[in-house]
């Protein structure tokens, strides 16, 4: 390695190197260099956003629906600091990202100088690790170190701060065969689980009587065989499986065992279900508040398995009885080879039981909604989406908000890594931009955004991104006129006081629309929603489609905050319990 | 206190909150403190003292001693968080391994006002503090040891004269080497 390269022709190599071929970025003074090392370039192609949050956001979509490692390039200060939001969303849903930042010269650093902010001092609670390179040198290993983090065990977003001298400076390159020889540094997740455990955890399987799964978003984020060994390993139980927000897909929601999703705004019967087991193994989720509602009442007799690659997940919200830490993949093998090795079975009667009492449950069928001629129910639209794109290759991504929720309930996923929502942080403005990048990543499929009004506007300017690209991203208005989730938390908490939660002065968005070059389409009726979503999928464009619904519907059924799994509320005439209430209402 | 910090109060309260001593490994680079210590901020751990210094310079090595306090399952919260940084290489919870030694030093500045070297000497060589500086009526000694041997001689000591204290903290160590740093 005796050849010198620029700083900046070091970072262009490495990305090379680990086999990157999109970067979403935006330029800026700190890191023209860069961006002049791969101007005339052809193997990286950079996507130009309009705010470097779409930035994050994309690079977030495409790595979801890829599995490969995002990759964003921003300038110093404002351009760092506009990437926060992302890194955060990527960190609680743990996407694995290299974002690299231009910095002021390494000189300046701490002068205050334009554009200067401490990038690594801000993005440090909000990124699995970050690193400031002031040594040309180490440039290349850092950014082979970075890619090694962001995408083993459990990922996540890096940043790499890059000041402007070093990117001009001369070094030496170091390719990512030689960091792998060197190993520089021990990271080394835990991949394999402990065998004993796992037996344990297989006994307690086989002599369940009341059994469930509860499977999160570990199980799309773990190797790319890991739903396929799920499947195997669930139908040999026939046990139910329910899933998180962020494990949707990673079951076949059509499969007769799946229960759908759990949680908040589950299913009922997942949610009934969960409180009454008595064995249940988590696979990958993490306990999370929207999904365990009240703790103190959560599944109370149950044995409770957990397998998860971060020990700080386990026994962090609640207590469980067989931990498992190791990567998902690597531990529904050894599963399989210890169920079959063991020659181990189920309590066949005991869940032939388990499921009449279940199938008890579905008969509310909760999801149960009033149609209307005259007006469009939030869920008809999205039944309808489902239905006419369920046939082809589609990935759907979300907003935030009520039509986040409907689309977690009505569109049925049979894949992992077609579902982009933001779970963890709940990112208005994420769902455009992240369709942006998933469509970037898979220029075949049908990607539709299922937006509210209020959530798209918070990114709407990445129209122009997609426009330029030509990304026939779809994006699917479910246009209530209102920020309906806090409307609808209004409603039950505040006593109807809608405080600041209409949305006035919305633009017009079919005009909108095509003032980007894009195109616009509207359905106000029932009768008029098939067709409008017919030609959004005929039209090879970048297309929004403002479907006008029922302003006053609200997401049901749901856990109120404060309440437990077993009192949840199926509609608006059903009250949550006082006590329960007035402790949930100060909770988030 | 909580013991979890989930949203939802835990069921109950699983054990009693207790003080106990982490050192922490790491990596002697910028920042690292940072993390650690953004980490407790971050999510509501607290800390009592704090120690950092580099034990290995060939390398680059550092151990944090840390004395913090809570329930055995927020410990293990905290030793977990703290293993997710990239940087950490082992954290040890000598107060749960047992058989470890902790010590703290003190600086104490004793201003002899009312004319009671005599006693204030008597105090130092019960403790076995040791004189470092002496000027007319200001005098310096040095103390190791526990924290509470530290602060009974800080007692003593205040009754006699006016003090001005600065303490280091405790380090600790396992009386066993610990698995992770034979590696
Ligand atoms: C960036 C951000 N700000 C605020 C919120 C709080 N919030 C959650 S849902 C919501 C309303 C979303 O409205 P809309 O996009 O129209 O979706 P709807 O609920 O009407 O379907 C708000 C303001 C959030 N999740 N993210
Ligand atoms: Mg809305």
């Amino acid at each position: 390695m005796s050849k010198e390269l620029t700083g900046s022709e070091i970072v262009l190599k490495t990305l090379q190197d680990n086999g990157v071929e999109v970067i979403f970025g935006y330029p800026g003074g700190a890191v023209l260099p860069i961006y002049d090392t791969l101007f005339g370039q052809n193997s990286i192609r950079h996507i130009l956003v309009r705010q470097e949050a779409g930035a994050v956001h994309a690079a977030e979509g495409y790595s979801r629906s890829s599995g490969k490692v995002g990759v964003v390039l921003v300038t110093s200060g404002p351009g760092a600091t506009n990437i926060v939001t992302g890194l955060t969303d990527a960190l609680m849903d743990s996407i694995p990202l290299v974002c690299i930042t231009g910095q002021v010269p390494t000189h300046l650093i701490g002068s205050d100088a334009f554009q200067e902010c401490d990038t690594t001092g801000i993005t440090r609670p909000c990124t699995k690790h970050n690193y400031l390179v002031k040594d040309v040198n180490k440039l290349s290993s850092t950014i082979h170190e970075a890619f090694k983090i962001a995408k083993n065990g459990r990922p996540g977003p890096v940043v790499v701060d890059i000041p402007k001298d070093i990117q001009f400076a001369k070094g030496n390159y170091e390719s990512l065969e030689d960091s792998k020889i060197k190993n520089h540094r021990v990271y080394k997740p835990q991949m394999t689980g402990d065998e004993k455990k796992i037996e344990e955890a297989l006994h307690a399987i086989a002599s369940a009587k009341k059994p469930i799964f509860y499977v999160g978003g570990g199980c799309i984020n773990s190797g790319s065989s890991t739903s396929e060994l799920l499947l195997k390993f669930i139908r040999l139980t026939g046990f139910p499986v329910t899933m998180t927000l962020m494990g949707l897909g990673a079951f076949p929601a059509g499969d007769k065992q799946s229960l759908g999703m759990l949680g908040m705004h589950g299913m009922y019967e997942s949610n009934l279900a969960m409180h009454d087991c008595d064995v249940m193994i988590n696979l990958g989720a993490r306990f999370d508040d929207r999904v365990t509602g009240r703790l103190d009442a959560f599944s109370p007799n149950s044995i409770k398995i957990h397998i998860d690659i971060d020990s700080s997940s386990i026994n962090k919200n609640v207590k469980v009885d067989i931990p498992i830490i190791g990567d998902m993949e690597t531990v529904l093998k050894q599963m399989l080879k210890i169920w079959k090795n063991k020659n181990l079975s189920v309590n066949k009667i005991s869940i032939d039981d388990w499921w009449k009492k279940i199938e008890k449950w579905k008969e509310i069928d909760c999801l149960k909604y009033t149609l209307s001629d005259e007006i469009i129910k939030p869920q008809y639209a999205i039944e309808r989406l489902y239905e006419l794109t369920r046939d082809r290759d589609t990935i759907i991504t979300t907003e935030v908000g009520q039509h986040q929720m409907w689309a977690a309930q009505f569109y049925k996923f049979e894949k992992p890594k077609k579902w982009l929502t933001s779970g963890g942080l709940g990112t208005m403005g994420y769902g455009f931009p992240a369709a942006i990048g998933a469509q970037v990543a898979n220029p075949e499929s049908l990607v539709v955004d299922i937006a509210g009004e209020s959530s798209v506007l918070m990114n709407i300017q990445e129209m122009s991104t997609a426009v330029q690209h030509k990304l026939p991203v779809k994006i699917f208005i479910i246009n209530n006129e209102y920020m309906g989730m806090v409307r609808q938390w209004q409603e039950l908490l505040h006593e109807g006081r809608y405080s600041e939660s209409y949305m006035d002065s919305l633009p017009d968005f079919v005009k909108l629309a095509e003032s980007f070059g894009a195109v616009g389409l509207r359905a106000t009726k029932p009768k008029e929603v098939d067709d409008v979503i017919k030609e959004m999928i005929s039209t090879d464009r970048t297309v929004i489609a403002d479907i006008v619904v029922d302003k006053n519907e609200n997401c049901f059924p749901m856990i109120q905050s404060g309440s437990a799994h077993n009192e949840m509320v199926l509609n608006k005439n059903q009250k949550q319990d006082e006590d329960s209430a007035k402790k949930g209402k100060i909770l988030v | 206190m909580n013991t979890n910090k989930s949203v939802y109060d835990a069921p109950k309260q699983v054990s009693k909150s207790e003080r106990h001593i982490l050192t922490i490994l790491v990596d002697n680079e910028p920042g690292v403190l940072a993390r650690v210590v953004g980490m407790f901020s971050g999510r509501g751990y607290n800390i009592e003292s704090l120690n950092v210094a580099e034990v290995s310079l060939n390398e680059h090595l550092s151990r944090i001693t840390i004395v913090t306090e809570g329930t055995k399952e927020i410990i293990d919260q905290i030793c977990n968080q703290l293993m997710r940084i990239v940087p950490v290489h082992s954290v040890n919870d000598l107060t749960e391994e047992g058989s470890s030694v902790e010590a703290e030093v003190a600086l104490v500045l004793i201003i002899d006002e009312s004319s009671a070297k005599k006693e204030i000497f008597r105090i130092c060589d019960i403790y076995r503090a040791r004189k470092i500086e002496n000027e007319n009526d200001n005098i310096i000694f040095e103390i190791a040891g526990t924290s509470e041997r530290i602060n009974s001689f800080i007692k003593d000591i205040s009754e006699v004269g006016k003090i001005e204290i600065v303490r280091s903290g405790p380090v600790a160590i396992s009386s066993k080497i610990t698995k992770k740093d034979e590696e």
